[in-house]
C-alpha cells in the first residue's frame, strides 16, 4: 500500500514539476496563446479505469487484514483481559486468575492476549503502537481485540481518544514475561496484602479515613473500586497511570495534593497531617 | 414626484462614517455581504492562528509548562471549532455570496434579505462562542471556552463531565450558526438555477458555480444531523434525556454516527470551493480552457454523493463490524477517484500550456503538490487496519492540515490574489505576495511535515504534553519552527490588504486576461454588478469576444 502510493506521489509529482519547467511562459513570448486543448476521451478514461483498478486491488488486500485482525477467534490457551477505562488511568482484571492490578498489564510471550474493553465513564482508546492498532473504550458498549507480543519487554501506549482534563498522562504500561516469569507475577498478585508490624500506624491510618472509599487492599478493610486496587502497589513502576514514578517522595506529594503533580485529577487532597502522611506512605511502600 | 426629490418619506441624509456604517450594516447587496463573510472568516483566521500559536509553543518540549492542560484543552476545541465554522464555511459562503451572480450574468442572489439574514445569524453565533470566554460558567464561576474538541464526544459532553455551561454555548453558537449557512445554501441554489443570464445553459456554467452548486446541495442535507444531534445534547443537559448519557443506557457511538454524518461531507464543503477556485484561476495563468470540463463537473457530483456514505472511516476504531468497516473502507477508496481525477485534469491543463507564475498560480501549484500528498495519506487512512494504527494520531493530524492548509488555505489565499482586483479596483502587490507565499510554504511544511512522523512514532493527538524520552522531541521542534515563518506571513498579507486598498495599482475590469462574466464588468463592480445583462454563447464569453475568429462556442 506504501508503495502504491510512493508510486503515485512520484509519477504525479513529476509530472507537476515537468510541466512548471516545460511550460511556463518564456520572456521572450510571442504572446499567443497556446492551443485551446478542452480534453481528450481516451486520457481520461485512462486516468479514470486505473486509479479504479488500483483501488479495487487495493480494497481487496485491505480486507483480507481486516477480516483477519477483527474475526480472529481466541484460540485455546488465549488468557483473557477485562480492561475498564477510567478517567485517567487503567484498570486491568484477569477472570482466569481473579488478579486485578492498574495501569501496567502483564501478559505471556508467544501467546495471544484477548482482551475485553470498558468504561466506567467517557470514551477512551486503548492504544500500545508497537503490539496494537487502536480499540476504543467505549461506556456502556464490550469491545474486543488482542494482542500477541512475540519478545518480552516493556511496551509503552497511551490513551488515544481525547478524554477529558489529563488525556495526555494516562499512560500504558505492557509488560510482555516469558510463561514462567508470567506464572510467578500472577502467584504474587493473588497473594494478600503484605502486613509489616513496622507500619502499623500507617495502616490503622490508612483504615479510618476515606481512602478506603475508593481503593483497595485485599485482607484489609479498604474495598473501594473508584481508584487503582493497591494490594500491590509497589510491584509497578509509576503511579497517577505514569504521571510520577513510583517512589516514597512521588507518593508523598502525590497524596498531599494530587492536583499539583496531575492538574484535574480526580483524587482530592486527602488533607492529612505531615505524620500521618509520612506514615500512610511508609506503609504503602510495603505492598509489594 | 420627480425621481431624486427628497420626501418626508425618505430618511434623513446621514454623514461621514455613520453614512459608511448604515450602509454597510443594512445593506442586502450580495458584493457588500460577500465582503463581510470574508472579512469576518479572516478576523477569525487570526484569531484561531493565534490559538494554534499558543498550543505549538507548548508542544515546542516536553513536560512544558507554558499552558495548563485545561487551557490547553480548551484552545485545542476552540481552534477547530473556530476554523472550520467561523473561518472555513464563511469564506466559502462569502466566495459563493460574491461571484456567483457575476459569474452567472445576474444582478444579486434571488433572495437578498434572507441572504443577509444569514449572515447576521452566522456573525452573531460566532461571537456567542467566543462570549463563553467571559460568560461560560466554568466549575468556579470564572468564565471558560468549551474544552471537549471540535467534534464534542459522547458522554464527555453530557452533564455529568461537562460541568458549567461551556459545553452550552459550543452547542448554542453552532446551532445559530448553522441555520445562517442553511438560508444561504438554499439561497444560493435558487439563484444559479433561476437567474442565469441567456444562453447561460448548464453547460456553459463556469467550473467554480458548478463546484459551489454541488457544495450548497451538500449543505442543506449535512447541516441538519448536527443541529438534530446538537438539540439532543441539549435535550440530555437540560431537560433529562439520555440519549447520549451512557450511564442511564444512552449512546455514545449515536454521537459519533451523528456527528460524522454532518462531518465527513462538511470536510468536503470545505475543499470543494478550493477545487472551484483552482479549476478557475489554473486555466487562466496556463492560458488553456480546463482540460475535460464534463469529466470535472462528473467527478464533483460523484464526490458530492460518495461523501454522504464515508463517515464511519471517522469511527473505524469504535469496535463496528468486519462487513461496515470494509463498506466504509470500499466507499472511502472509492471517493479518491473522482477526486485524483482533478488532480489530473489540472494537471492537463497546464500541461502544453503557457505557464505564468503570478502569485496566485503560486499558490495553485503548490496546492497541487500538497492536495497529492494529503489525498495520498487520506487513501493509506481509508486502509483501515493502518487506520487503527494511527487513527487520532499526529498522523492524522498532518492529514487533515494539508488538505484544509495545504489544499484549501492555499486556493483561498490564489482567489484572495486573484479577485481582490475585482472586488477593490486595485491590485495587491506582487512582491509582498511572492514573499508571502514563500514564506508561508515554508512555514506550513516545516509545521505539518514532520507530525507524519510524530504519530507514526506514536503521539495521540489532543495531548497537552508528552515524556521525553520517546523520539517526540525533534519532531515537534521542528513542528514549532515553522510557526514563525507562517505568523509573519500572515502579516505581509495583511499589510498588503491595507498597502493595497490605499496604494494599490488600479485593476481595471480584466487585469488578469480572464474569460468569465465577472471580468466583463467594472472593478469594483456597480451596484446593479451588469450595465446590461450579457447573452453567452459558451463558457468563456470573454475569450469569445477577445477572439472573434476562434471562439469556443465553435469548438464545444
Amino acid at each position: 500500500m506504501l508503495g502504491i502510493c510512493a508510486a503515485i506521489f512520484v509519477l504525479v509529482g513529476g509530472i507537476l514539476v515537468i510541466s512548471i519547467v516545460r511550460f511556463r511562459e518564456r520572456p521572450d513570448d510571442d504572446g499567443v496563446e497556446p492551443p485551446q486543448v478542452y480534453g481528450s476521451n481516451p486520457i481520461e478514461l485512462a486516468w479514470t479505469v486505473i486509479p479504479l483498478l488500483i483501488v479495487f486491488v487495493l480494497f481487496l488486500v485491505t480486507t483480507r487484514t481486516l477480516i483477519a485482525i477483527e474475526n480472529a477467534t481466541p484460540p485455546g490457551d488465549a488468557l483473557e483481559v477485562r480492561v475498564i477505562g477510567h478517567q485517567w488511568w487503567w484498570e486491568f482484571r484477569y477472570p482466569a486468575s481473579g488478579v486485578v492490578t492498574a495501569n501496567e498489564l502483564h501478559v505471556p510471550v508467544g501467546r495471544a492476549t484477548f482482551l475485553t474493553l470498558e468504561s466506567a465513564d467517557v470514551v477512551h482508546s486503548f492504544w500500545i503502537p508497537q503490539l496494537n492498532g487502536k480499540t476504543d473504550v467505549i461506556p456502556n458498549r464490550v469491545n474486543r481485540m488482542w494482542i500477541e507480543p512475540r519478545e518480552a519487554g516493556l511496551y509503552s501506549g497511551q490513551c488515544a481518544e481525547y478524554c477529558g482534563t489529563q488525556h495526555a498522562r494516562m499512560l500504558l504500561r505492557v509488560i510482555a514475561d516469558p510463561p514462567a516469569e508470567f506464572d510467578a507475577w500472577t502467584k504474587a498478585q493473588l497473594a494478600a496484602a503484605v502486613s509489616e508490624a513496622s507500619v502499623q500506624a500507617g495502616r490503622d491510618v490508612f483504615q479510618s479515613t476515606a481512602c478506603i472509599n475508593c481503593h483497595r487492599i485485599d485482607g484489609t478493610v479498604a474495598d473501594g473500586v473508584f481508584g487503582p486496587d493497591l494490594t500491590h502497589l509497589m510491584s509497578r513502576d509509576t503511579i497517577a497511570a505514569g504521571a510520577a514514578p513510583n517512589n516514597a517522595k512521588a507518593l508523598h506529594d502525590w497524596i498531599d495534593n494530587p492536583d499539583a503533580v496531575k492538574p484535574g485529577a480526580l483524587m482530592p487532597a486527602m488533607q492529612l497531617g505531615p505524620t500521618e502522611l509520612d506514615q500512610v506512605v511508609a506503609y504503602l511502600t510495603t505492598l509489594k | 414626484m420627480a425621481v431624486g426629490e427628497q420626501t418626508m418619506a425618505m430618511p434623513a441624509e446621514r454623514f461621514g462614517w455613520t453614512a459608511v456604517l448604515h450602509e454597510w450594516v443594512t445593506t442586502v447587496d450580495h458584493k457588500k455581504l460577500g465582503v463581510m463573510y470574508i472579512s469576518s472568516g479572516l478576523l477569525f483566521f487570526v484569531i484561531a492562528g493565534l490559538e494554534a500559536t499558543a498550543m505549538r509553543i507548548q508542544l515546542a518540549v516536553p513536560n512544558n509548562t507554558f499552558l495548563s492542560p485545561q487551557v490547553f484543552n480548551r484552545l485545542f476545541t476552540m481552534h477547530g471549532t473556530s476554523m472550520v465554522f467561523l473561518v472555513g464555511m464563511p469564506i466559502i459562503i462569502g466566495l459563493g455570496n460574491y461571484l456567483i451572480p457575476l459569474m452567472i450574468g445576474a444582478r444579486d442572489l434571488a433572495f437578498p434579505r434572507l441572504n443577509a439574514f444569514g449572515f447576521w445569524l452566522f456573525f452573531f453565533g460566532s461571537w456567542l462562542l467566543y462570549f463563553s470566554v467571559l460568560g461560560g460558567d466554568g466549575l468556579y464561576g470564572a468564565g471558560t471556552m468549551p474544552d471537549v474538541g471540535w467534534f464534542a464526544y459522547a458522554p464527555l459532553t453530557g452533564k455529568a463531565f461537562s460541568r458549567g455551561n461551556s459545553t452550552d454555548y459550543w452547542i448554542v453558537a453552532l446551532l445559530i450558526s448553522g441555520v445562517g449557512s442553511l438560508t444561504t445554501a438554499a439561497n444560493l441554489i435558487t439563484t444559479v438555477f433561476t437567474m442565469r443570464c441567456p444562453g447561460m445553459t448548464f453547460g456553459r456554467l463556469p467550473l467554480f458555480v458548478w463546484l459551489m452548486l454541488v457544495v450548497f446541495f451538500q449543505m442543506l442535507l449535512a447541516l441538519p444531523p448536527l443541529s438534530a444531534a446538537q438539540v439532543m445534547l441539549l435535550f440530555d443537559r437540560f431537560l433529562g434525556a439520555h440519549f447520549f448519557d451512557t450511564q442511564a443506557g444512552g449512546d455514545a457511538v449515536l454521537w459519533q454516527h451523528f456527528f460524522w454524518i454532518f462531518g465527513h461531507p462538511e470536510v468536503y464543503i470545505l475543499i470543494l470551493p478550493g477545487f472551484a477556485c483552482a479549476s478557475e484561476i489554473i486555466p487562466v495563468f496556463s492560458r488553456k480552457p480546463i482540460f475535460g470540463y464534463a469529466v470535472m463537473v462528473a467527478a464533483t457530483i460523484a464526490i458530492g454523493f460518495i461523501s454522504m456514505g464515508v463517515w464511519a472511516h471517522h469511527m473505524f476504531t469504535v469496535g463496528m463490524t468486519a462487513g461496515a468497516n470494509t463498506f466504509f473502507v470500499l466507499s472511502t477508496m472509492l471517493i479518491a477517484v473522482p477526486t485524483g481525477i482533478k488532480i489530473f485534469n489540472w494537471l492537463g491543463t497546464m500541461w502544453g500550456g503557457k505557464i505564468r507564475f503570478a502569485t496566485p498560480m503560486l499558490f495553485c501549484t503548490a496546492f497541487l503538490f500538497q492536495f497529492l500528498c494529503a489525498g495520498l495519506t487520506g487513501v493509506m487512512l481509508a486502509c483501515a487496519p493502518f487506520d487503527w494504527q494511527l487513527s487520532d494520531s499526529y498522523f492524522v493530524v498532518a492529514h487533515f492540515h494539508f488538505v484544509l492548509i495545504g489544499g484549501l488555505l492555499f486556493t483561498i489565499f490564489a482567489a484572495f490574489y486573484y479577485w481582490f482586483p475585482k472586488v477593490t479596483g486595485r491590485r495587491l502587490s506582487e512582491r509582498l505576495g511572492k514573499w508571502h507565499f514563500w514564506l508561508f510554504v515554508i512555514g506550513f511544511n516545516l509545521t505539518f511535515l514532520p507530525q507524519h512522523v510524530s504519530g507514526i512514532l506514536g503521539m495521540p493527538r489532543r495531548i497537552y504534553t508528552y515524556d521525553a524520552g520517546r523520539g517526540l522531541e525533534l519532531w515537534n521542534g521542528l513542528s514549532t519552527s515553522g510557526v514563525p515563518f507562517q505568523i509573519v506571513a500572515v502579516l505581509l498579507l495583511v499589510i498588503n490588504i491595507a498597502w493595497a486598498l490605499r496604494y494599490g495599482e488600479l485593476a481595471g475590469d480584466d487585469p488578469w486576461d480572464a474569460w468569465t462574466l465577472e471580468w466583463t464588468t467594472t472593478s469594483p463592480p456597480p451596484d446593479y454588478n451588469f450595465e446590461d445583462i450579457p447573452t453567452v454563447r459558451s463558457r468563456r464569453p470573454l475569450w469569445d469576444l477577445k477572439h472573434p475568429d476562434d471562439p469556443d462556442w465553435k469548438y464545444e
